[in-house]
């Protein structure tokens, strides 16, 4: 078990364990070949490592909460320590809450780490979804992985509704109210659905039983599949080997980085104890789900402001805006006014993110492996598109606090309804025309970039007594970054060699596809190496001198 | 300063400032007040002064909106202007005239919670250095006193209605807490938020926060009795008195009550908390990713 | 598909471009600054994949002490995290006690965890940067996918054993082990069943019905209303007579009743004094107010939190929730919100002692609608 180049050997306390679990595993094998593993290095790929971390942190802390916590809604007296509700009847989940509160040593801060590690996660989940994106590391072979995180951020959508609605406090009983009313619209076996989850009627059922279910499944069935998926997605990534930037060097044959050993073990490492650091410090100074303020959960009560968990806010947005529209025909309602912004945007964006990378692929007909990840500009559909995304789950999720901002800001609390009623579909299209724009102009400045050179901020006298800046080439770092960029081409070819129409390209479906594939690159600017700077004037709109792909 | 500021949390210290500046008032008050051995005779003679005092301060102060004789006035289409003060009761111009909401100054939404005008303004600092200043300030106090007395009178003598709550009838340590907080989030928290924080209502109107700044339990109980506003109004047999005390226990235990888990983050629920959690926990997270991602110092090398 | 393999082999880090810039010309003040950009040259040093890079061992020195430093640091906040927690105890008679106990408490550990956590984290990092020789390296990615070869050995091997298993060979025992296992997935479903009762009729009616029938048999007129939060406190119209007001009531009883939660989840109703001037009674329900005071369910009918925030000048009701809005002068018609369909009216009455009482139950079944609702 030596891997020095001097040939010494481990100390005993290393080779003694290894050997002893390689004489039964073969395990040596397996960490020989994978120590020096190669990690590209760069801010934006730690963003998963959030989650990760906040992941176990959760289970850290939630186990710490269990041994505590009741999950029972059987109706106690409060006698305790928070002297305020003495006297108050309460089941006995938001009692023991109380009593971990303000009678177990560090337990306040362990709830607080565990719901800021929740917040986190979530957001987490988010931004590295965003990265992948924006960066095209979706794309095959990764299309997998993709759809695992979909899956998990599903999953911990579930997972924290769950949680938020464990402690049986007002808000957490207000949050079941609408998860039960939203059940209720279901058609056909609504009512069913309402009557099994909860075990008979709000909020108690027959006999206290959604907060035993709900307890059960947030510590063992979701937190169970949350670590096999996450299992999974830490080994297809290693698998796979991680996407890189572009830069010089980086081919999308190799993978340039730091070794596993000892650097990034040693990176992610800090990384964890600063995501733990982090969210200590947030459970240390600022106050996080004080179920003491919001009182036991009373069906006749309610605060303004209810609401919930950031990333339910999408949902909570949309219910806020949807117009009261029902239909009640034949003896039977549906509930669009539930229905449509429960299942609607949610499942737009979700099947949408799931279906994505197929769709590129299927339009674009790209079908290679890309290992090093597409600067957002040299896709600006793909980029408008996202941001379309993010601003229709930016205009629902305000939507969700509309309240607080009719508050904060002085507004009628009806004028920001409209707003985002509007918003939410003009929003997108906005943001996609925008980024799209705004990718073509970057594309642009490359494309003069590589054609001038940059500007070298040094002023030239000429004989003629006129002045102009120095141009030179750009450096290599950026030339290979600029260089990663794809020229497109705009139309599928058409035939195949002999007259013969490409496969795909017949019938409406082929149609779509052909004209999607043309929008797709219809605006491409290209951008290509100049050996010579001189013949910098021409073509800088692309109108002209666009080439074919070349590889 | 430490033990000065542990003393000012004392449950009892906010009436022992009170009355401390009760009985200031009063022995500076005796002071200016001219020797009075004819005191009882004088009595009735100082009752209708007082009256007529607040009737003064009516026809400068209030009359423009609410009429010459308080019937309340209309524009030229019927519509309601400023309504009837015949009948409001003492306690609904205490409430509104002591939190400065009247004399309103530019028709809104909502009227603002604002200082009071000097006339009416009990809140003005009396603790000057230097004592010819500190007299002053506490006799246009004292005066500021008498003056909201006198028009609280007036109106009353107009038509009756509810009378402003004695001392004892909003003790905040008197009422039963447990109480307080069912009745608060039942009948309250769904304008004021669960601890009193405020929220919005329609067309731009909000139910404004029960701070420290914001209302005195005196205030608060002249609110619930009379429905300032937009507000319905909870009267002593609808919420018996015992009732509102346990209410204004609630609210103002609450309100003093310190954030075991750190900032309270304005006590508004998960809103300000996803806030915090993507604008400063993920900065930072970023922030740490980003140092430790970045390029080696170069200088270490050995060149 | 290597587009970008050009210049030399030679790995960058993405920092470079400072490095780079103090190479480039010196800039003239007022053009453009040339930041932003990724603009370097590659390192100049060329070191073998995997080998150190040397370190100025002064500067080295400098970092090993800070690292070590960050590392006592980290060491103090363990300790001051036990030495916390030991005196977290002290406090009150029995352990820790109470919000201020709590407050203290939260504060100590908090800030020793954070900071074991971030020294430590911080020395990592100084560490990483200052004093680990590793460089970048380059590794080849292999071909993800198995070859031809592979994959046409697994499709033989995996018909000569479906050969060998007989399973193409015999359709009977296909079909009747798909038909074995078609029932075995069912199972669990069925096993479902009991998670709660069907919902018959149980969301049609609340707890008013049986309580004014109850009331009815002693010959009463109907039940009297009392106010949630004080269960024996039943109002009279002169209770409850400034117009304005508005007040959360359940049924009289309620609290003692089976499943009083799951009960008042449903009965609870809010009672407003709408000025009776400005109080327009539905259609056949002309007789449902007494003097314009009027009762709805506190439910929303949206997805039923309740509604409960009464605007006395407006006589709005809103929901706090999602914003339905309602008219109470009004019948509580929906006029701004995405729900549906009024808050249901309770009928009010007034019996000989002058309470007000409720005569029926609610004339629909209360909050969100449903499949079965009609």
């Amino acid at each position: 078990m030596s891997t020095s180049t001097t040939g010494a050997a481990a100390p005993k306390a290393v080779s003694g364990p290894l050997n002893f679990i390689d004489d039964r595993l073969g395990s040596t094998t397996f960490f020989r070949r994978n120590m020096k593993k190669v990690f590209p290095d760069h801010w934006s790929f730690m963003l998963g490592e959030i989650a990760l971390y906040s992941f176990i942190i959760l289970l850290l802390t939630g186990t710490f909460l269990t041994l505590w916590f009741q999950p029972s809604m059987h109706e106690v007296v409060y006698e305790g320590s928070y002297t305020k509700l003495n006297g108050v009847k309460m089941s006995e989940a938001y009692a023991s809450t109380l009593h971990i509160s303000f009678d177990v040593r560090g337990g306040l801060l362990m709830r607080q780490m565990h719901h800021w590690a929740a917040i986190l996660f979530m957001i987490a989940i988010v931004v590295h979804m965003l990265r992948v994106f924006f960066t095209g590391a979706y794309r095959k072979p990764r299309e997998l992985n993709w759809l695992i995180g979909i899956g998990l951020f599903t999953l911990g959508m579930v997972e924290g509704l769950f949680g938020y609605s464990l402690p049986d406090d007002l808000l957490s009983g207000t949050g079941l109210r609408i998860t039960q009313g939203v059940a209720e619209s279901i058609p056909v076996v609504g009512t069913y659905l309402y009557m099994f989850l909860f075990g008979g009627e709000f909020p108690h059922g027959t006999n206290g039983e959604i907060i035993p279910r709900l307890f059960t499944l947030h510590v063992l069935l979701i937190p169970g599949i949350i670590l096999a998926l996450v299992t999974a997605h830490m080994m297809i990534m290693w698998h796979q080997k991680h996407t890189q930037m572009p830069g010089p060097g980086r081919t999308n044959d190799n993978v340039v980085g730091y070794p596993f050993y000892p650097v990034f073990m040693a990176k992610t490492g800090a990384y964890f104890l600063f995501t733990f650091g982090v969210i200590a410090l947030l459970a240390t100074f600022a106050q996080i789900n004080p179920i003491w303020l919001f009182g036991p959960y009373d069906p006749g009560a309610i605060s303004a402001g209810s609401q919930p968990d950031w990333y339910m806010g999408v949902l909570e947005g949309s219910l806020r805006i949807m117009p009261n529209w029902e239909t009640t025909a034949f003896g039977h309602t549906i509930s669009w006014n539930v229905l449509v912004p429960a299942l609607g945007p949610l499942g737009i964006i979700f099947t949408g993110a799931a279906l994505w990378p197929f769709i590129e692929q299927w339009v674009t007909g790209d079908k290679r492996w890309h290992h090093t990840v597409e600067r957002p500009r040299n896709a600006p559909v793909r980029t408008g598109v996202g941001m379309a995304a993010v601003t229709f789950y930016g205009m629902l999720w305000l939507a969700g606090g509309n309240d607080v901002i009719a508050e904060k800001f002085h507004v009628s609390l009806f004028a920001t309804t409209w707003f985002f009623r509007f918003a939410v579909f003009i929003g997108p299209v906005l943001a996609y025309i925008i980024t799209k724009r705004i990718c073509l102009g970057l594309q642009r400045s490359d494309a003069a970039t590589m054609h001038h050179g940059v500007e070298a901020g040094v002023i030239i006298m000429s004989p003629e007594g006129g002045f102009s800046e120095k141009h030179e080439p750009a450096n290599e770092q950026e030339r290979a970054v600029i260089l990663s960029k794809e020229n497109r081409t705009p139309a599928l070819p058409a035939t195949e060699k002999d007259g013969i129409p490409a496969p795909g390209s017949k019938g409406p479906l082929g149609h779509l596809r052909a004209r999607l594939h043309r929008y797709w690159a219809i605006d491409d600017i290209p951008v290509e190496a100049h050996d010579d700077h001189h013949e910098a004037e021409e073509v800088e709109e692309g109108k002209s001198g666009r080439k074919e792909l070349t590889h | 300063m430490k033990r000065f500021t542990a003393w000012r949390r004392r449950p009892w210290a906010g009436y022992a400032v009170v009355l401390a500046a009760l009985a200031a008032i009063g022995a500076i008050y005796a002071g200016f007040s001219p020797r009075t051995d004819r005191a009882e005779a004088a009595n009735a003679a100082q009752a209708a002064a007082d009256l007529a005092n607040g009737r003064q301060l009516y026809n400068k102060n209030c009359a423009s909106c609410h009429g010459p004789n308080a019937e309340g006035t209309k524009d030229a289409k019927g519509r309601p202007l400023a309504p009837s003060l015949i009948g409001v009761g003492a306690a609904s111009v205490d409430f509104q005239v002591s939190t400065g909401r009247m004399p309103a100054m530019n028709p809104g939404a909502q009227m603002p919670r604002k200082p009071p005008i000097p006339e009416f303004n009990t809140n003005i600092p009396t603790d000057f250095h230097d004592p010819a200043q500190r007299a002053r300030a506490e006799q246009q106090k004292a005066q500021a006193e008498k003056n909201l007395a006198d028009l609280r009178n007036y109106i009353q003598s107009l038509g009756g209605g509810p009378e402003v709550p004695s001392a004892e009838m909003v003790d905040p340590q008197g009422g039963d807490v447990a109480l307080g907080g069912k009745l608060f989030r039942t009948n309250c928290a769904q304008c004021h938020n669960f601890v009193g924080s405020g929220g919005a209502l329609t067309g731009g109107k909000y139910a404004p926060p029960l701070s420290n700044d914001n209302v005195t339990p005196t205030q608060i109980y002249e609110a619930m009795l009379t429905g300032p506003q937009a507000m319905p109004v909870f009267n002593d047999t609808t919420l018996t008195p015992e009732q509102k005390k346990a209410i204004i226990a609630y609210v103002v235990q609450t309100r003093e009550e310190p954030n075991p888990g750190g900032n309270g983050l304005g006590r508004i629920g998960p809103v300000a908390e996803g806030l915090t959690g993507w604008l400063i926990g993920l900065s930072m997270l970023i922030l740490a990713a980003m140092w430790l991602t970045a390029k080696k110092p170069k200088k270490l090398k050995k060149s | 598909m290597s587009d970008n393999n050009l210049g030399s082999n030679e790995p960058m880090e993405p920092g470079d471009a400072a490095h780079a810039r103090n190479q480039s010309p010196k800039r003239v003040i007022g053009t453009p600054e040339q930041g932003g950009r990724l603009l370097a040259t590659a390192e100049s040093e060329p070191a073998p994949h995997g080998a150190g890079a040397e370190l100025d061992e002064a500067a080295a020195k400098r970092a090993e002490r800070i690292v070590a430093l960050f590392f006592l640091l980290a060491a103090l906040g363990s300790v001051g995290f036990i030495a916390a927690y030991v005196w977290s105890g002290q406090q009150g008679p029995n352990g820790m006690h109470g919000i201020e106990d709590a407050r203290a408490s939260n504060y100590a550990l908090g800030v020793a965890m954070t900071v074991a956590m971030l020294a430590m984290a911080i020395g990592v990092t100084i560490w990483v940067r200052r004093l680990m020789t590793s460089k970048q390296i380059v590794q080849q990615r292999g071909p993800l996918r198995s070859d031809e070869e592979t994959r046409a050995e697994f499709e033989a091997a995996f018909l000569e054993g479906a050969g060998d298993s007989a399973v193409t060979k015999r359709p009977l025992l296909r079909r009747t082990l798909l038909l074995a296992a078609a029932p075995l997935g069912l199972a669990p479903l069925v096993l479902l069943r009991d998670l709660g009762p069907l919902p018959e009729k149980r969301l049609r009616h609340t707890f008013w019905g049986p309580a004014v029938t109850e009331a009815k048999k002693h010959g009463k007129q109907g039940v009297r209303l009392v106010v949630d939060g004080a269960p024996t406190q039943a109002l009279k119209v002169s209770d409850f007579a400034t117009p304005g007001s508005m007040i959360t009531v359940l049924p009289e009883g309620i609290e003692e009743s089976h499943h009083a939660l799951n009960e008042i989840a449903k009965a609870v109703t809010i009672l407003i004094n709408v000025p009776a001037d400005k109080f327009k009674p539905v259609k056949g329900r002309e007789n449902w107010h007494v003097g314009g005071i009027v009762a709805y369910s506190k439910i929303c009918t949206h997805v039923g939190c309740p509604a409960a925030l009464y605007e006395q000048t407006t006589h709005h009701i809103l929901c706090p929730c999602h914003q339905s809005t309602f008219d109470a002068t009004d019948g509580a018609k929906v006029i701004f919100g995405p729900a549906a369909r009024p808050l249901p009216q309770l009928p009010l009455s007034v019996d000989k002692e002058g309470y007000l009482i409720a005569t029926d139950d609610f004339p629909e079944p209360i909050g969100p609608s449903f499949w079965e609702r009609g």
